[in-house]
């Protein structure tokens, strides 16, 4: 498959190179958030919502820097788009569905400072993406980002009921989840080539 | 360390973040660059040191206009002053080696976002004097480092035998390449998590005694 | 804190910090600019000496539909390939890019072409994200590494990687076992970018003759 065909792109960020569990980022959600299905479904569906809109705001804005030779204000002017841009859909969705607001809500503001969020802005700049080739990035990365989550809650649903040596309680099993899941999605490295 | 302060500058100032409040081990804070840069004990060493001076710069600055900023912006303005010095960081090291600016990518940037220096900002700098301030910072980004040095040995000496690059594991030593693909940070930060509350939890029976 | 801050205090104190960073940044990047420049050049240098030997010192060209042109240093044309010329002041062939799909992420490599054999001279790769231990060998392996130092690119018969030990004509790669999607990558993103740019380059050299 081609390297730059916006199939392969969304592929490598869904599964090959997996935001979270091979790029580690947005792992504080991820350990954080990932406690119950559906609460981590939201958040997923949330951060993709966030990722789509920042990623098409960060390569108008590229565009801009670019040609007026501003470069050293990129990373200032990307964090600075992706906090308005939380706070433009927060408001959207409060207005426009109710209904999905009172599902995402709480997450919005998390997103922020959320590292693949302002990651995926920098990595589609460096690796200088043309505007599909963002949005199919941006898609593949929070569904990367959803499906890491959800395997992570389910996994972890099933955990609350096990029997865990106390050395290894809280962080440390979720960490060697997390290694076991990435092991796993390494597995789908040669996929579509 | 300088000891001109009048009051409460104690060795508590920097040591709290090297141990008792280790920013990685203790409050699990930072973990993507943590995770993402520590295949090499090299790579471990200027993420950390970039971490650091971050902390350092943005502690002073934020310290320096506590009585300035106003409340309402007051996120706002920390996020550009660190933004600021994450970007002179990221010319820093591109201008010294590129090399280590391959290595790093884009995670130098992403310092940004990591919630160790805005923790700091908002918790600490904006209460206390700049000197304190900067000790203090300097004090969280070094614990940091540590953390990422531990992580980075391991990693390096297993994943590929070697330490900063010199061969110091015998030839028939053969490599565990998982341990420098990402399944082995998460594995490696599982494991120093388990040996520090193994450690915790034997001094408290031992007290207990 | 004084009471009472009026949105115009808000703005102006955001605005100072905005400006204060502006100036800091605009500094640092004219302070780093020629630094990194000099690294990036010198990066370039070394891996079109690497893959063009016995060349000393390079030029820079930008080939497109309307022929082959030398892009002076500090122009704003941006190069995309580029020329090794040896201690005689000779031109020992050009360094070209070139990028396929791997194992894990995309392969990127630079290789020399000698226009006047018509051959591949050497290869290096520019970055990889391949398993280490068996996919990254593509990068080190000194055996694979010597199919590069004559492979035929005359197009005559497309480049192709074939299985280990299988190699019997000049435009074949010997593959490495236990890397075969790697060193695939390898015979690909030489294929791909011979049957591109081969054509047109040996085209334009006719014509500038």
């Amino acid at each position: 498959m081609d390297p730059n065909s916006p199939t392969f792109i969304f592929l490598n960020a869904f599964l090959i190179n997996n935001f979270v569990l091979a790029m580690f980022l947005g792992l504080c959600p991820f350990l954080g958030v990932s406690g119950k299905i559906k609460t981590a479904g939201n958040m997923g569906l949330a951060v993709t919502f966030v990722m789509l809109v920042s990623s098409i705001c960060a390569f108008g804005l590229n565009i801009l820097l670019t040609r007026y030779d501003l470069e050293f204000l990129r990373l200032i002017s990307y964090i600075a788009v992706i906090a308005s841009a939380v706070q433009l859909v927060e408001m959207a969705v409060k207005r426009f569905s109710p209904a999905l607001f009172r599902a995402l809500g709480i997450f919005l503001p998390l997103i922020t400072t959320n590292c693949a969020i302002l990651g995926l802005a920098l990595f589609q700049t460096a690796r200088e993406y043309t505007f599909v080739q963002s949005l199919a990035f941006a898609l593949g990365a929070g569904a990367g980002f959803t499906l890491a989550l959800l395997l992570m809650a389910g996994l972890r649903e099933k955990l609350d009921l096990a029997d865990v040596p106390s050395v290894a309680r809280g962080a440390a099993l979720s960490l060697m989840i997390a290694g076991l899941l990435s092991l796993a999605f390494m597995g789908f490295a040669g996929l579509g080539g | 360390m300088s000891t001109k302060e009048p009051e409460a500058m104690t060795l508590e100032t920097f040591t709290q973040g090297l141990w008792k409040d280790n920013p990685v081990f203790v409050m699990l804070l930072g973990l993507c660059p943590t995770l993402a840069v520590t295949n090499s004990a090299m790579n471990a060493l200027a993420m950390g040191l970039a971490t650091t001076f971050v902390l350092i710069a943005s502690g002073f600055l934020v310290s320096l206009l506590r009585n300035v900023i106003p409340k309402q912006v007051r996120i706002a303005s920390y996020i550009i002053i660190i933004a600021t010095f994450v970007t002179m960081a990221d010319y820093g090291i591109k201008a010294i080696s590129l090399d280590l600016y391959k290595a790093l990518g884009a995670f130098i940037q992403l310092i940004v976002v990591n919630c160790i220096i805005l923790g700091r900002a908002e918790a600490y700098a904006s209460k206390q004097t700049p000197v304190k301030s900067m000790i203090n910072g300097a004090g969280m980004g070094f614990g940091f480092t540590l953390a990422l040095l531990s992580l980075g040995v391991v990693r390096e000496i297993l994943g590929s035998g070697t330490l900063f690059g010199i061969q110091i594991m015998p030839d028939r030593f053969q490599t565990w390449s998982v341990f420098v693909l990402p399944p082995g940070g998460f594995f490696v930060l599982a494991g120093w998590l388990m040996l520090f509350t193994w450690l915790r939890e034997r001094k408290s029976k031992q007290e207990a005694l | 804190m004084s009471a009472g801050t009026s949105s115009s205090k808000l703005v102006i104190t955001l605005g100072g910090i905005a400006v204060f960073s502006g100036v800091l940044l605009a500094l640092t990047y004219e302070i780093t600019k020629p630094m990194i420049a000099k690294n990036e050049s010198e990066a370039l240098e070394a891996a079109v000496f690497e893959v063009l030997p016995g060349a000393v010192a390079r030029e820079n060209f930008r080939l497109d539909d309307t022929g082959l042109r030398k892009v002076e240093e500090g122009s704003t044309e941006e190069p995309n390939l580029y020329a090794g010329i040896n201690e005689a002041g000779e031109r020992v062939g050009f360094a070209l890019p070139g990028e396929a799909r791997g194992y894990a992420d995309v392969v990127r490599v630079l290789y020399g072409y000698n226009p006047e054999n018509k051959q591949v001279v050497g290869l290096q790769v520019l970055s990889s994200n391949e398993t280490p231990g068996l996919g990254d060998r593509i990068e080190k392996d000194p055996a694979f590494q010597e199919n590069f130092t004559a492979l035929d690119a005359s197009l005559a018969h497309e480049i192709e990687t074939v299985k280990n030990g299988e190699k019997t004509e000049p435009w074949q790669i010997d593959g490495i076992s236990g890397a075969t999607v790697s060193s695939k990558a390898i015979g690909k993103a030489l294929r791909l970018s011979t049957n591109e740019w081969v054509p047109k380059l040996n085209a334009a050299l006719e014509a500038g003759e």
